[in-house]
């Protein structure tokens, strides 16, 4: 639909009016309500800002500040075909960048630019989630997978002809579970309502017994023990209590949970079910990150099969008064949202931005009523442990680590994909399993997580010594870290809520530096800045994300040296930007171009 | 309060070599200098003055001290700029323009285009922007000279209390770090 | 129970506490000063600037968000936690563009008066220079979005003092920036008033009156007679709020 049709009038308070209705006009769900008038409007105008304030009665600052936080919210057309590639660095490895360029080009344009018919952009945006398939890209919010140049120019037809998306070739959309190695949890069918039989039958005090016995610990990077937090949850006051399902999965390199959404849904809801039976919780939420809105119908349609089976509404399996509902709540191009109290933030309608903890939202969460936060992977363990036990659970994996653990494998290696073990297992083993091509590094749990070298390859996944949310990017032989750290303070910039100035203003400094070596500027003094800036952000940031934003550029710098050094500069000090391009502008508008309108950048030359 | 009193000057190897300039600035930091009034006759026996105002040196030879006044504004900015960064062991921006862009660097909010036009509309020769070679050509933005070259030393002010510029030159010629304490830091 | 229960140290020094309190407010009752920007005593305290970070119990944590508790043992005043906070200023100094010469606000400015009491001599890293909006719309009041720290004690006081939800902050990352509530996004078309607690509360010079700039000569602002510091532990000692 035009925008025309948005600001004229009826069409658009009609499109408001249902929008509105469905979600009973609570500023709450103002995401939501964003993201489907999106939709139908192509984007949110300032009129359509007044009208949202007025009709929702909240300030117009509240909607502005919402729209303005998330990527895939836009505040001005940015075309009819949106077109964002994934920016991993594996997407990177697999040529992504020549893609992009190309099809900039092709179109003639530059990134993030509008066709000046409106009908297309291109631009970047943070992985999507399909490393074991990429390059990607999203168009219209949809992934395309297993990009090549040949796919790029057909796509570029298609938006031509002005093809309608829904009619793109489905093999474009087609998304692989790839999964290499299942263990525990990939090779379990789902049997609807078993799990949660055995729950019932243990009553809300057994089902904690039996986690807590299990030592099952959070799947989503934490690694906190899932019986206590749901204990403490179940333990505060309150008059309503909330069970969410964190289904976020931004960590650069991860996938898993999008193949436990796609194929496994039924094992995450009843894990849902389960906890809501445990803590006493009326109503839930499953937060899907917006890269995987594609996977909402089968969602929804797993949802109303439960209902179906009485697993979810009013007396669910004949308990008198155990009421549950689920609504699935799509996120909108957010990292941080993936981080629990900024994830509740953004279930209620505002910014993603961390709340500080304490309070944790065991005690005051969504609504500022108690709330469990669990992981896709972690709530498919409670499934496992409710049926097999707490004690034959504890006995698989580690004694820390119990169970096991699915790594999103990607990057350098013949099959990329899913791969469950038993906690434990040596990275090496999971490289040779994988196929890995002569590696040189591996990067565990993602941009947040740690870069091991081949003398560590024996370490092993375990919370006990290397700890991971799933993400595992094999680097082979040839491969520059050096990229990778700088692709990965970009990610972090791009990503940081902006709520505290160390990582606000820090995770840009870091970056801009990083581009300043990488552009040949950099000299030993730079390498100090970075030694001295990591320290304070690490220390001082807010929440996870500015604390971890460092890690792979301390990592990389400590482990893989040389592919800084190489990049630097022997001499004291240059200046981040070209001098000689800074006078192209006076050139241009004077016409000069007589030595002294020249510079070298390079103090050296300039005797 | 008298670092420089304590240093016998027999005793001194030699004198320091000292030069200044003033980029994109008013001067006003080195009228803030002259501000340390008779104590340059102190100062005189301690360093000689290489490039500065007083000397009116063009070029600036091999120094212990060089002391910038001024952003950089333009190409001949840098080519001084570098010049000073060569010859001196010891570099320092004096004032708020060296040291954060200062007034200077308020036009880094317009464009150079729209700023050029803006200045020479109405001024004869059609508005036309001079294109003459002698003129050194603007930089697209103003930066404050660490952004160019290392700098050791910095002290702020529009222009720096006399006192500082005192503390400073007599840290330095008694060899210390320069240490400015709060009560003679201003940015104003 | 007795009153050595309720007490810790910080830097050695002994500091009681009420139950409830924050580190740093009963560090400031205690004449203790811990550099903070976004903390303001009326107001709940919010966490953002990251200026009043201390180390307690080997943890590096904000004071004025970390409840004071029995036995802690805060470090502050070290060499290498000022040259965090240092740190944490030069990034606020070159993410807006603050040219203090030329600011009504100079002498009376909380994040000018911490770098010189942290003896802050330049911005040191390359700045940003960002393009930002000065908003002279409200015929009493300015908004000079180039001082903006990102403090949001406008935001708080205009939502919970004045109850209008004038300001809030927008975007995210360095793209962070204010919000005003009226349909042109004016201040001058939104029901701010120079009586509002919003009005004089910034600590910076991004809000502030019109036709009262520079009232008060150079050598007889707040910070040129004291230090934030001396201020801070001075009203602390008469009792008064800080
Ligand atoms: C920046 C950031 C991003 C996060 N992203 C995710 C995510 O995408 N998925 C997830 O399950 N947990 C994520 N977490 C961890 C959550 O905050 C939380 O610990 C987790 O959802 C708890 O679930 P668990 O106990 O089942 O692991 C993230 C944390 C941070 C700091
Ligand atoms: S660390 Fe970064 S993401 Fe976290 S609160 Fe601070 S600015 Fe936001
Ligand atoms: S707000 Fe403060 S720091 Fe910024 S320019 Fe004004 S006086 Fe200087
Ligand atoms: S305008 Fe002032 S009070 Fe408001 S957020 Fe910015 S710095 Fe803080
Ligand atoms: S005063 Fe504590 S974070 Fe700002």
């Amino acid at each position: 639909m035009s925008q025309s049709v948005g600001d004229d009038g009826l069409p658009l308070d009609q499109a408001v009016e249902s929008i509105l209705l469905r979600h009973q006009r609570d500023p709450a769900c103002l995401v939501q309500i964003l993201r489907e008038l999106q939709d139908r409007l192509d984007y949110i105008s300032p009129r359509t800002v007044q009208q949202l304030a007025a009709k929702l009665e909240i300030p117009i600052t509240r909607v502005k500040s919402t729209l303005a936080f998330y990527s895939f919210l836009y505040d001005e057309p940015r075309g009819r075909y949106r077109i964002l590639f994934s920016d991993n660095i594996t997407d990177r490895m697999l040529g992504s960048m020549a893609l992009y360029r190309h099809m900039l080009n092709r179109l003639k344009l530059e990134p993030g630019e509008v066709s000046a018919d409106g009908l297309v952009s291109v631009a970047l945006t943070s992985c999507t989630g399909m490393c074991d398939q990429g390059p990607a890209l999203l168009v219209n919010n949809r992934a395309v997978t297993r990009l090549t140049p040949e796919r790029i120019d057909e796509i570029i037809g298609l938006i031509r002809a002005q093809v309608p998306v829904s009619a793109w070739p489905a093999a474009y959309f087609k998304v692989e579970d790839n999964i290499r190695r299942a263990d525990l949890l990939l090779n379990t069918e789902w049997v609807p309502g078993a799990a949660l039989q055995t729950a019932i039958e243990r009553g809300p005090h057994g089902v904690l017994a039996e986690l807590k016995q299990s030592n099952l610990r959070g799947r989503g990077g934490a690694g906190f023990t899932t019986g206590i937090k749901w204990e403490a949850a179940r333990k505060t006051p309150a008059e309503a209590r909330w069970v969410v399902c964190n289904a976020d999965e931004g960590e650069p390199g991860t996938f898993k949970d999008r193949v436990l959404l796609q194929s496994y849904a039924g094992s995450i809801f009843e894990g849902m079910i389960i906890a809501a039976y445990t803590i006493g919780a009326k109503r839930g939420f499953l937060y899907l990150r917006g890269e995987y809105t594609y996977l909402l119908p089968s969602l929804e349609a797993t949802l109303a099969d439960l209902r179906r089976r009485n697993l979810l509404g009013e007396d669910i399996c004949g308990v008198e008064g155990f009421d549950f509902e689920i609504d699935v709540h799509v996120g909108a191009g957010a990292y941080v949202c993936g981080e629990e109290t900024a994830l509740i933030e953004s279930l209620e309608g505002k910014p993603g931005r961390p709340r500080i903890r304490p309070p944790f939202p065991v005690s005051r969460g969504y609504r500022d009523q108690p709330t469990v936060v669990n992981n896709v992977e972690t709530l498919c363990k409670v499934v496992e442990v409710m049926l097999r036990g707490g004690a034959w659970y504890k006995g698989q994996g580690t004694r820390q680590s119990t169970g096991t653990k699915i790594l999103s494998v990607s990057g350098d290696v013949e099959r990329p994909g899913l791969y469950e073990y038993p906690f434990g297992v040596r990275v090496a083993q999971v490289l040779e399993d994988a196929g890995a091509i002569e590696p040189r590094a591996v990067q565990i749990s993602g941009a947040s997580g740690t870069c091991l070298t081949r003398r560590e390859f024996g370490r092993r996944i375990a919370f006990e010594d290397v700890p991971t949310a799933g993400s595992f990017m094999v680097f082979g032989k040839g491969r520059d870290l050096f990229e990778m750290a700088q692709n990965f303070a970009h990610f972090f910039a791009h990503e940081s809520c902006g709520f505290c100035t160390p990582c606000r203003v820090g995770t840009s400094l870091v970056a801009s530096i990083l581009d300043k070596i990488g552009d040949g500027h950099g000299t030993e003094y730079e390498m100090n800045e970075l030694a001295f800036l990591s320290q304070v952000i690490r220390s001082a940031s807010q929440c996870g994300l500015g604390q971890a934003s460092c890690n792979a550029l301390t990592d990389t710098i400590q482990k893989f040296r040389g592919d800084y050094e190489r990049r630097l500069r022997p001499i004291d000090f240059e200046p981040a930007f070209d001098l000689d391009a800074a006078l192209g502008k006076a050139r241009a508008i004077t016409g000069r171009d007589d030595s002294g309108a020249r510079l070298s950048t390079r103090v050296d030359i300039d005797q | 309060m008298n670092a420089i009193a304590d240093v016998d000057t027999r005793s001194a190897v030699r004198k320091l070599r000292v030069a200044t300039t003033s980029l994109g600035g008013c001067c006003g930091c080195h009228m803030s200098f002259l501000d340390i009034d008779e104590r340059i006759i102190q100062l005189a026996e301690h360093v000689d003055f290489d490039r500065c105002p007083l000397t009116d040196l063009k070029h600036c030879g091999p120094c212990d001290i060089g002391i910038i006044e001024g952003a950089v504004c333009n190409a001949e900015n840098v080519h001084v700029l570098r010049e000073f960064r060569r010859n001196c062991k010891v570099l320092v921006a004096l004032g708020a323009c060296a040291v954060t862009g200062g007034l200077p660097a308020l036009r880094n909010r317009v464009d150079l285009d729209d700023c050029l036009t803006r200045v020479y509309a109405g001024r004869g020769n059609g508005g036309a922007v001079p294109n003459d070679p002698e003129l050194p050509l603007l930089l697209d933005s103003v930066f404050p000279i660490n952004e160019v070259v290392r700098v050791d030393y910095f002290v702020p002010g529009c222009p720096p209390p006399e006192q500082a510029i005192w503390k400073l030159l007599s840290d330095l010629i008694v060899g210390h770090m320069l240490r400015l304490e709060d009560k003679l830091i201003r940015f104003d | 129970m007795s009153d050595i229960e309720y007490s810790f140290t910080i830097d050695g020094q002994q500091v009681r506490f009420t139950p409830g309190e924050t580190i740093l407010q009963a560090a400031l009752k205690a004449g203790i000063f811990i550099p903070h920007l976004c903390f303001h005593p009326e107001f709940r305290p919010h966490g953002s600037c990251k200026l009043c970070t201390v180390v307690v119990n080997g943890r590096t944590t904000a004071a004025c968000t970390t409840r004071a508790m029995p036995g802690q043992d805060v470090y502050s005043d070290k060499p290498e936690l000022n040259s965090h906070r240092r740190l944490l200023l030069q990034m606020l100094f070159v993410e807006g563009n603050h040219f203090c010469p030329g600011c009504e606000k100079s002498g009376n400015c909380q994040l000018q008066a911490l770098a010189y009491d942290l003896e802050m001599l330049n911005p040191h890293f390359a700045h940003f220079f960002p393009k930002r909006p000065v908003d002279a719309s409200h015929p009493d009041a300015v908004l000079d979005l180039n001082r903006c720290i990102m403090c949001e004690l406008c935001v708080r006081a205009s939502r919970d003092v004045d109850g209008k939800n004038v300001f809030a902050l927008a975007g995210r990352g360095l793209d962070s920036h204010l919000v005003v509530d009226s349909k042109s996004g004016k201040l001058g078309d939104s029901t701010f008033a120079a009586t509002d607690k919003a009005a004089s509360v910034c600590p910076v010079g991004a809000i502030l009156p019109k036709g009262k700039g520079f009232a008060v000569p150079i050598g007889e602002r707040v910070y040129d007679k004291e230090s934030i510091r001396e201020k801070v532990v001075g009203l602390a000692d008469t009792g008064a709020e800080p």
